[in-house]
Formats: structure tokens, C-alpha cells, sequence
């Protein structure tokens, strides 16, 4: 990848962090460990692979995004505010009353194509867009983040089942391995390993990679649209926290908010970050 | 009168709708032969999809279809749908106020030898508490597939619940209109009104009829469509007719009976006997006996009537 655009990705996902931490700190609630950790797939995604235009956000020829792991919302959002769907400002209405950016994602927010949040749905809902995409014909492809603690829903399996029964080579599913659910390690609470290779025998074409390396994301789409007749699963390791020190592969940070004293922190490390990267 | 099972009107629905629908996508889950989404399969089956043996995942698809635009069937038995399938049918299609249809078959007691496990007696409860959620029960295989093609101009979720066994169509087909949410008044009377739903409805009527020969002037209403209800039909019998009876082949406690009462409490008190399944499971037998075992057949009807007059 070219460096100047990867030192760009840096900058923006650095912008989706602090977007992150701000809805949250002023939601006094959400999930911060889980959304910072895909916060560089979906910059990555909405800023240099998903077709979409927010000035047109229900345009049928779309690709469509679906946030399985709906509590990573926050992560979401900010990636919809840094694509232009609606202000980077907007965070900071994070779950209050009478906002559009609900706890978890909600299919009327500009930009939003499913809504998700109940875990182990979504990947269902990705599978019924790409089929609907084969049976018209439509280009469009679709994109599925899936959590690892989520994919021990049974559903996601029969989901697994599914899009390679029905072959759909137009569908992405993204799993964000960062380790660790609300009770502990994934490997403990009850292992999901080795996931790849569940995938693989599920009949998916299966890429891992670094969740925190744009070039190795970029590569890995790219081998994804040359697949055919099967489903691709990009299984991302990840750190769950990614970007705030004191948050990074804590298990504590999945789903509650920083203090005033926490949230300087966090936003000072940010912002110094991402001062150092523009300069 | 020629018998005929509402999933029938269910399969055959489908392909009329298919006409003036060609996006219609339909999904199955390893029941094609019994819901009867096979006879659409046959004629159409570059838009018939197999689930496999995944409801969860099967609502969840239709879902995603329903997000493109295209307008789209999930099928399987009542208790897998409703049941199973209850929190993404929530969740996936009601939430995101989405366009599918669920053709639901093998409701209700009468699917017989299958005894309890497949006996669903509470899927009018379940689906009717959904925000969003529109209840359809037909009650004939004509009003059956009017409904479903009734589907070609009616947004939003959709509950259609079909029964296993063959009962007598009492609709003319070239005459019958189905429209959503308007109760029909199958026979008129002052003494009582008798509200009934799905295959409760030709039963209802031959109480009628008996009733009628011991001077029992008995209205009967056929509440095809649960949610939204017919509140003004409810009202007005309550008031013309003071006393009201519901029959229905689902539990007592969140079917047609809880549907109509909650709207006599609101706008006009009056006595409702609720006849269905009394909070219990069923168990295996032969569909006709179970629903006289359960009181859910003209005899009983009759009596409860009569006996709620004082006759």
C-alpha cells in the first residue's frame, strides 16, 4: 500500500477513535473495546471499498454493510460521519433521547442497511441481501462485520451453511477477532477455535490477517473479489481497545463508558496521535 | 361443501401472486411439500429457496431480500416460525419494520397425529405482541389465497397462519375480496355474537344453524385479520348484541379471545366467553377428534352459547 495513503487511513481511523470515545463518554454508556477495534476495518471500508454516496444513501446499487456486531455501533457511526452521511458532531447525540444514533444500529440512520445488535442476525441479513443482489443480477456487494464471541450463536452457522450453499461470491464477512467477550477470553467463556478453519469447512474461502494493517486489508479485498462461487471470511485479529492504552486488551472496556478523568486520557492519547501523524 | 386445507389456498396464493409480483422471492425450510410452498416451487423454481432445516436463519434472510425491495415469503410450520424463529422475526424484520411475509402452516391443534411438540396454540400471541405486525388467519382455502394475494399491495411484516387439515370453503372464489383488517358478518343476529377465526369460522357458522332451530338468533363475525382488529365490529356487536363468544383454534390467552376482549374492556364492557385451548398442550390423535376433545366444534359451541344465554 502507498505509503501517503496508508499515513491517511491512520489519520481517519484516528478521527473514528475520538468519535468513538466522545459519543461514549457522553453517552455515559456503549461499548468502546469492541468498536475500537474494528475502527480501522470500517474506516478502511467506508473511506476505500463500500460503494456508497450519502448525498444518495438508499441507492439500490449500493454495497451494503451490516454491522452483525451491532454493539460496535459507535464505530460504525463514526465511520458513516467520516464518509459524510451525517456530522462528526452527531456523536456526541449517542444514544440520548430523540437522537438518530441509537445503542445499536438502526436501519433508519442515514447509512445504515440493516438493523443489528441482537448478536448472530446480521450475517443472516447479509446473506439475504447477496442473494437478492444473484437473483437480479445487481453488482453490489455485500459486507458482514462479525464479532468472535458472536459467531457462538448457532445462527451464524446456519448463516455459514447458507452462503455456500447458494454460492454467494458477493458477500464479504469480516470477523473481528479480538479475543475477548463480556465474561472473559472467547477461548474461555467457550472457544470459538480455530475459526478459520470451521469457515474453511463450512465451504468459504477463508483470509486472516492483521485487523490493525491497512495493507494486509487491502490485499485481503482484494483476493476476495477474485473469488468465485463461494463466500469469503476475512478473519481479523484484532486488539479489542485499540488506540486508548489503558483500554487495550482489558476486558472491562467491552461495554461501559470512561469518566471525565478516563476520557482525558483516552482523548489526549488520541489527539497527540493523531497530531503526530499530521504533522 | 368441497374440503380443502387453507395451505393450499397458501401454495396456490403464491403463484397467483407471483403474476403481478415477479420480484416475489419465496424461502422454505426443508417443508416445501407441507406448507405448499411446492406447488409455487413447481412453477416457479428460479424463486423458490431452500433454508435447510434454519428457520432462525431463514427469517433472517427474508429479511435481508426485504431490504433490496423485493417482496418475499419465509415459510414453515406455525411453532417454528413464531416459535423458533420468535426473536428474529422481532428483531430482523418487525424493528426494521421490514417487508416479509411469514406464511405460516400447521397451526393450531388440528395438525393432529403430530401430537404437542408440533401442535402451536400460541403463535397468534406471540406475533400479535410484535410492534409492527400485522395477523392474518384465513378461514377458508378461498379467503386463504386472497389473502396471500392481497400481499401484492400490503406493506410491512405480515403473520399468515394456515391449518393442516381439509375444511370446508364456504367463500365463492369468484366473487370473495379479501381486505386487510375488516372483520366479515357471515350472518347477522341480535341475541349473541359468536367471533371466530381461521378454521373455527365453518364450525361457528354450523353452530349457527343449530342455534337457530332453538331460536337462538346468534351474529357471526369471521376474524380473518387479528392485528389490526376490527374494533368497530367489536364494538357494535357488544353493543347490539351484549353478550359475545370467541372461538379459536389457539390457547385462551393471547389469541382472537384476549384480541377482542381487550377492546370490549376499552369502549364497552360486556360479558366474552373465550373458547380455545385452555392453557394446556395437546397431544397426538386424529385432527377431528382432538378439536372435539377440546371443544373447539359446533357441539360445543352450541353449548357454551346456550348456556351463557341462560338457555
Amino acid at each position: 500500500m502507498d505509503k501517503t495513503i496508508e499515513k491517511q487511513l491512520m489519520i481517519d481511523a484516528a478521527k473514528v477513535r475520538i468519535g468513538i470515545i466522545e459519543g461514549i463518554h457522553e453517552a455515559k454508556a456503549g461499548h468502546p473495546g469492541g468498536s475500537l477495534s474494528c475502527a480501522d476495518l470500517l474506516t478502511y471500508l467506508y473511506t476505500h471499498r463500500i460503494n456508497v454516496d450519502p448525498q444518495n444513501p438508499d441507492d439500490p446499487n449500493r454495497d451494503r454493510l451490516v454491522m452483525s456486531k451491532g454493539h460496535g455501533a459507535p464505530a460504525l457511526y463514526a465511520a458513516l460521519a467520516l464518509r459524510g452521511f451525517f456530522p462528526m458532531e452527531e456523536m456526541k447525540t449517542l444514544r440520548k433521547i430523540g437522537s438518530r444514533l441509537q445503542g445499536h444500529p438502526d436501519i433508519k440512520t442515514p447509512g445504515v442497511d440493516m438493523s443489528t445488535g441482537s448478536l448472530g442476525q446480521g450475517i443472516s441479513a447479509a446473506c439475504g441481501m447477496a442473494l437478492s443482489a444473484k437473483v437480479s443480477c445487481d453488482p453490489y456487494k455485500v459486507y458482514a462485520v462479525l464479532g468472535d464471541g458472536e459467531i457462538q450463536e448457532g445462527e451464524v452457522w446456519e448463516a455459514a451453511m447458507f452462503a455456500s450453499h447458494y454460492q454467494l461470491d458477493n458477500l464479504v464477512a469480516i470477523i473481528d477477532n479480538n479475543g475477548l467477550q463480556i465474561d472473559g477470553k472467547v477461548s474461555e467463556v467457550m472457544s470459538p477455535y480455530p475459526i478459520d478453519e470451521k469457515f474453511e469447512a463450512f465451504g468459504w474461502h477463508v483470509i486472516n490477517i492483521n485487523g490493525h494493517d491497512f495493507g494486509e486489508m487491502e490485499k485481503a479485498f482484494n483476493e476476495a473479489e477474485t473469488v468465485i462461487q463461494k463466500p469469503t471470511v476475512i478473519v481479523m485479529r484484532s486488539t479489542k481497545g485499540k488506540g486508548v492504552s489503558y483500554m487495550e486488551n482489558v476486558v472491562d472496556w467491552h461495554g461501559k463508558a470512561p469518566n471525565d478523568e478516563q476520557y482525558e486520557t483516552a482523548i489526549s492519547e488520541l489527539k497527540a496521535y493523531l497530531a503526530e501523524l499530521e504533522k | 361443501m368441497e374440503n380443502k386445507a387453507t395451505r393450499e389456498g397458501y401454495g396456490e396464493g403464491l403463484c397467483a401472486l407471483a403474476e403481478v409480483r415477479p420480484d416475489l422471492m419465496v424461502l422454505d425450510a426443508d417443508l416445501a411439500a407441507a406448507t405448499k410452498t411446492s406447488i409455487f416451487k413447481k412453477k416457479y423454481p428460479e424463486k423458490h429457496f431452500d433454508c435447510g432445516i434454519a428457520e432462525a436463519n431463514m427469517m433472517g434472510v427474508a429479511a435481508g431480500i426485504a431490504t433490496t425491495g423485493k417482496l418475499v415469503f419465509a415459510s414453515s410450520f406455525a411453532m417454528f416460525a413464531a416459535g423458533r424463529a420468535f426473536e428474529i422475526i422481532r428483531n430482523s424484520i418487525c424493528y426494521p419494520n421490514l417487508n416479509v411475509k411469514i406464511g405460516a402452516t400447521h397451526a393450531g391443534i388440528s395438525v393432529g397425529e403430530d401430537g404437542a411438540t408440533h401442535q402451536c396454540n400460541e403463535d397468534i400471541a406471540l406475533m400479535r405482541a410484535i410492534p409492527n405486525m400485522t395477523v392474518i388467519n384465513p378461514a377458508d382455502y378461498v379467503e386463504a389465497k386472497a389473502a396471500v394475494l392481497a400481499m401484492a399491495d400490503y406493506e410491512g411484516p405480515t403473520y399468515m397462519r394456515f391449518g393442516r387439515l381439509a375444511v370446508p370453503i364456504y367463500n365463492d372464489e369468484s366473487t370473495y375480496k379479501f381486505e386487510v383488517g375488516k372483520g366479515i358478518t357471515i350472518k347477522d343476529g341480535k341475541d349473541v355474537t359468536i367471533f371466530a377465526t381461521g378454521l373455527m369460522v365453518a364450525e361457528a357458522m354450523e353452530a349457527a344453524n343449530a342455534l337457530h332451530e332453538q331460536g337462538i338468533d346468534a351474529r357471526i363475525i369471521n376474524i380473518h385479520t387479528i392485528k389490526p382488529i376490527d374494533r368497530d365490529i367489536i364494538v357494535k356487536a357488544a353493543k347490539e348484541t351484549g353478550k359475545i363468544i370467541t372461538v379459536e383454534e389457539h390457547s385462551v390467552i393471547g389469541g382472537l379471545g384476549s384480541a377482542v376482549g381487550d377492546v370490549v374492556l376499552e369502549e364497552c364492557p360486556v360479558p366474552v366467553i373465550k373458547l380455545g385451548i385452555k392453557d394446556v398442550f395437546g397431544h397426538s390423535g386424529p385432527a377431528k377428534d382432538l378439536l372435539k376433545e377440546y371443544g373447539l366444534c359446533a357441539e360445543n359451541i352450541v353449548a357454551v352459547t346456550k348456556a351463557t344465554l341462560g338457555k
